[in-house]
């Protein structure tokens, strides 16, 4: 029999629901999975068992008595560390954070409580999701499930380890530059990145706010689907927020893509993108031809100058978020003789350095006298990416590519080389640019039997298209392979 | 060519202390990345207007109604330090 972990949300819901499994027995499950692989992965940063196991028993006696909340009824999932949960300690994986205890829900924890679902714990990332590979946590790396000697990618890497080796039957990232797709993508599960304002960022800790979207992790398409369906939604709370009806998301799940015109984006899927990647994507494209898409290459050229605009715009908003970190309201505080000497060492000792990094980037790109060559000249080149993309969606309904240039690389190897590290992002930060939904589905393994992601792209508020080429991505892939971790007699007792 | 930045100033003025050491590390690597953001130099953007937000949208408003907000024993949990329904912070003018 299948260990109950192993589910997918569907598979899970229909067996409560027929009576064959408790969202009690399903949560143990998940937590013995915990238990058992975080020595070797580090996917948590806090396990919450007693508060897990508490809100399985309800949701178990909810369902006995006739109310059920919806398809993540009783369901175990994970939350990146940077989404506040009152009363669990929320860090972003950062010093300056230690020990701090939010007195508020971010909108989708209400959201997920609502729905039913059970939270088991908060997951390790990149220091307030600052990187590719979940080596800048304060609180140490997090390892790949396919293979512990490599990253598990970034920076919601937690979360997708979680997922993929079957501590969460699904999870929650945030993605700013790649931050779900990229290491979904490593860890060989399905993620997305919603329609920018399609998911209230209320209680999400900022990084940059013109490009942070709440995701979903998953073990497969129609998992994601289901789990964005709960948290998407205006919310008054965030300025940003989309008003007026959410999408259909599972519309048109399972409607093929025969008549679809789909887009290969040349810039993102020839130059510097592994050939195992490529071979992988080509054969995937290859088979939405065979389902009937008609495919073109698109040439998207400022997609080239994605990477350089990106990394303007991230930190200088990145810079701006991270003042609040002073050692006044909340978090750290060293000693200083005055205030201003009191925050200035608080913040030296609270960050890590690629947070420093980038704080220091974005203050210098918005400096008197560089704003307008650094700044402004990356938002106009920001402007130039949505044109782009605008004018191909009027000849196409899905764009596709490589989600990462490459598989899951070794802990250590970019760590020392920003420039290499930022590479990382180079398939997915366009539509962090533009504010467009994309998804990453694994479709292969490469020859080192590391997990190989492909990228769809859609218009804003396009997700119901979306997932209809996501599923069918899936359904081609036919990607069935689990983590090593997830499969070895690490978990025999 | 690697940007060159007065890289004390800047740490300065995000309120980072930083020592000597660090500042040049810092520097070295700044400017390295910098030399690639100076990419974006390269496009021509001429009569391009910049885009700050994903989407068009300008005042955000919410009905002009009292609702509640966090108590304030909560919100002073979290500080460093609190006093009297305050947060308490050492003296904002130095001695120089």
């Amino acid at each position: 029999m299948t260990d109950p972990a192993d589910l997918t949300i569907k598979a899970a819901g229909a067996a409560m629901r027929a009576g064959e499994l408790t969202s009690v027995d399903l949560t143990e499950a998940v937590l013995d999975r915990a238990r058992i692989t975080e020595s070797h992965l580090h996917a948590f940063l806090t396990l919450d068992q007693d508060g897990a196991k508490a809100a399985a028993a309800a949701a178990d006696a909810a369902l006995t008595g006739g109310a059920d909340a919806g398809p993540l009824h009783g369901i175990p999932i994970a939350l990146k560390d940077n989404m506040c949960t009152k009363g669990i300690e929320t860090t972003a994986s950062s010093q300056i954070l230690s020990g701090w205890i939010p007195p508020y829900n971010a909108t989708v924890v209400d959201r997920l409580g609502a729905a039913g679902a059970v939270v088991v714990g908060k997951t390790n990332l990149d220091e307030f999701a600052m990187g590719s590979s979940t080596e800048n946590s304060a609180y140490g790396t997090t390892r790949n499930p396919w293979d512990p000697e490599t990253v598990p990618g970034g920076s919601s890497g937690g979360s997708a380890a979680a997922v993929a080796v079957g501590s969460a039957l699904g999870a929650f990232g945030s993605d700013t530059g790649g931050s779900i797709r990229q290491p979904a993508a490593l860890c060989g599960v399905v993620g997305m990145k919603p329609t920018y304002g399609l998911v209230s960022r209320y209680g999400l800790i900022a990084f940059a706010s013109s490009l942070d979207q709440i995701g979903p992790f998953a073990r497969s398409v129609e998992d994601a689907a289901v789990l964005l369906e709960a948290i998407a939604g205006f919310d008054i709370h965030d300025a940003t927020s989309i008003r007026g009806d959410v999408p259909n998301i599972r519309g048109s799940l399972h409607d093929g893509v025969a008549g679809l015109k789909v887009g290969i984006v040349t810039e993102l899927s020839t130059t510097g993108i592994d050939a195992e990647v490529r071979a992988a994507v080509d054969q995937t494209v290859d088979g939405l031809s065979n389902a009937g898409a008609e495919v073109v290459d698109v040439s998207l050229p400022s997609c080239e100058y994605g990477l350089s605009a990106y990394y303007l715009i991230a930190p200088a908003e990145c810079s701006a978020n991270l003042a609040r970190f002073d050692g006044v309201r909340f978090g750290l505080r060293a000693e200083g003789a005055t205030t201003e000497e009191m925050m200035a060492a608080t913040r030296a000792e609270g960050f890590g350095p690629e947070v420093i990094r980038r704080i220091l980037l974005g203050t210098y790109a918005l400096s008197a006298g560089y704003y307008d060559a650094f700044y402004g000249q990356a938002q106009r080149v920001r402007t130039l990416i949505r044109r782009e993309f605008a004018a191909a969606y009027e000849d196409v309904d899905v764009l596709v590519a490589p989600t990462s240039p490459t598989t899951a690389f070794p802990v250590g190897e970019r760590a020392a080389d920003p420039i290499a590290m930022y590479y990382s992002d180079v398939c997915t930060i366009p539509v962090n640019l533009t504010g467009d939904p994309a998804i990453s589905v694994p479709v292969a393994l490469d020859s080192k039997g590391l997990p190989i992601g492909f990228q769809v792209m859609a218009p804003a508020l396009g997700e119901e298209r979306l997932f209809q080429v996501a599923q069918t991505v899936e359904d081609i892939a036919g990607f069935t392979a689990r983590a090593g971790l997830a499969s070895s007699e690490v978990l025999q007792p | 060519m690697p940007v060159e930045i007065d890289i004390a100033k800047v740490a300065s003025l995000a309120r980072i202390a930083l020592s000597p050491e660090e500042l040049r590390r810092y520097g070295d690597q700044l400017g390295a990345i910098l030399e690639h953001a100076e990419r974006v130099q390269q496009l021509p953007t001429a009569g391009i207007p910049p885009t700050s937000h994903p989407v068009p949208m300008t005042n955000a408003f919410r009905d002009d109604v009292v609702t509640g907000s966090l108590p304030l024993a909560d919100v002073l949990a979290g500080a460093p330090e609190a006093e009297d329904g305050y947060f308490r912070v050492p003296p904002v003018l130095g001695d120089s």
